[in-house]
């Protein structure tokens, strides 16, 4: 890579906005990978509807972590010149598409998580965070609505939809605790008011992700076992292959435009 | 890739408070809470519709194209029905 990676004072606010900037971004980047190649010319777009809900939440995110940083560095230069390493999004996010039903379940744990986050971020004491959370909010519960349907008919669809989504329900499972853990520099916020508790969402996201896979006619996993790491920087092996696509202009033509 | 087994639905939409829903396409969706879906996420990313309906399509009965001599050509020489003869006051608003 030609461009050398920046640095960032990671202040406890800063890697909390950078948290969840990253969320948005690779998800959005992951269903961008559609574009042209969804089932149908439909989802096609819906697909890049969602992307780009995303994106525009990544951006403000990131504008706010680097306005709280106050240093040099943009919305652009945390998007295009972090490694791997100071990527700090959830590895639910970084999960490969696969086939259509794991990217409607990815797409159906997250939203049903970031609804509920966003609605609850809207009484953030932070003025800037609780704005963009009541713009992420409309935005997340069509994101939710759209994954529920899908998965309701592909889980009560074929044999071969129901079979493809609950191989997907059960590869993705383990990924899904790691939205409600929290660590030091998070409690920390937590106690101020200018974040919420996650854990305290967990029962009704469970119930949200329970009745649709419910009514899909799948079973939702017993296992216990999460995944962690995403929030420190530890990714599995995906995302450096996602970031090199992401991040190749950028890297090899530096500050282009067009 | 519209494969045969999935319904062609009809969309209309209303662009702002006291305008009729317009025709603005159709698209295929397998039912109709899909098909209201569809239509959002295709004809409204521009901030197009306040309100959608979705029709599907098997269920528009449609003149037949050969028949538009008889069906409407007699309203053409009717200029009397044109509601041209008087001013319609601006509070009026769409008529």
């Amino acid at each position: 890579m030609a461009v050398a990676n920046i640095r960032i004072s990671e202040t406890p606010l800063v890697l909390y906005a950078l948290r969840r900037a990253d969320d948005a971004l690779i998800l959005g980047h992951r269903l961008s990978e559609w574009c042209g190649h969804a089932p149908t010319l439909e989802e096609d777009m819906a697909l890049s509807n969602i992307a780009l809900d995303l994106l525009g939440q990544a951006r403000e995110l990131y504008s706010y972590a680097a306005g709280v940083e106050g240093k040099d560095n943009d919305e652009d230069k945390l998007a295009y010149l972090r490694d791997v390493r100071q990527y700090r999004n959830l590895l639910l996010v970084e999960q490969p598409n696969g086939d259509f039903a794991r990217t409607i379940v990815r797409q159906l744990f997250y939203s049903a998580f970031a609804d509920l986050y966003w609605r609850a971020m809207m009484r953030s004491s932070d003025q800037t965070l609780a704005a963009i959370a009541a713009k992420s909010e409309k935005e997340s519960a069509y994101h939710l609505r759209h994954a529920s349907e899908w998965v309701i008919r592909l889980g009560d669809g074929s044999e071969e939809s129901h079979a493809r989504t609950q191989a997907a329900i059960d590869d993705l499972w383990s990924f899904t605790g790691e939205m409600f853990s929290v660590d030091d520099s998070e409690r920390a916020l937590i106690d101020t008011g200018v974040a919420i508790d996650p854990a305290t969402l967990r029962p009704q996201w469970l119930k949200t992700v329970s009745d649709v896979v419910h009514e899909a006619t799948l079973l939702l996993p017993k296992g216990e076992w999460m995944q962690q790491g995403g929030r420190d920087g530890r990714h599995g092996e995906h995302l450096g292959h996602l970031l090199s696509e992401l991040q190749y202009m950028q890297r090899t033509f530096p500050g282009l435009t067009w | 890739m519209a494969t045969p087994n999935t319904a062609l639905w009809e969309v209309f939409i209303r662009s702002r408070n006291g305008l009729a829903h317009k025709h603005v396409g159709s698209l295929h969706a397998s039912d109709a809470t899909m098909a209201l879906q569809a239509a959002r996420d295709i004809y409204t990313r521009r901030g197009e519709g306040l309100s959608i309906w979705v029709v599907p399509s098997n269920t528009i009965t449609a003149s037949d194209p050969a028949e538009k001599g008889m069906m409407f050509e007699p309203a053409q020489s009717k200029i009397y029905r044109h509601p041209t003869f008087y001013e319609v006051p601006e509070e009026v608003g769409h008529m």
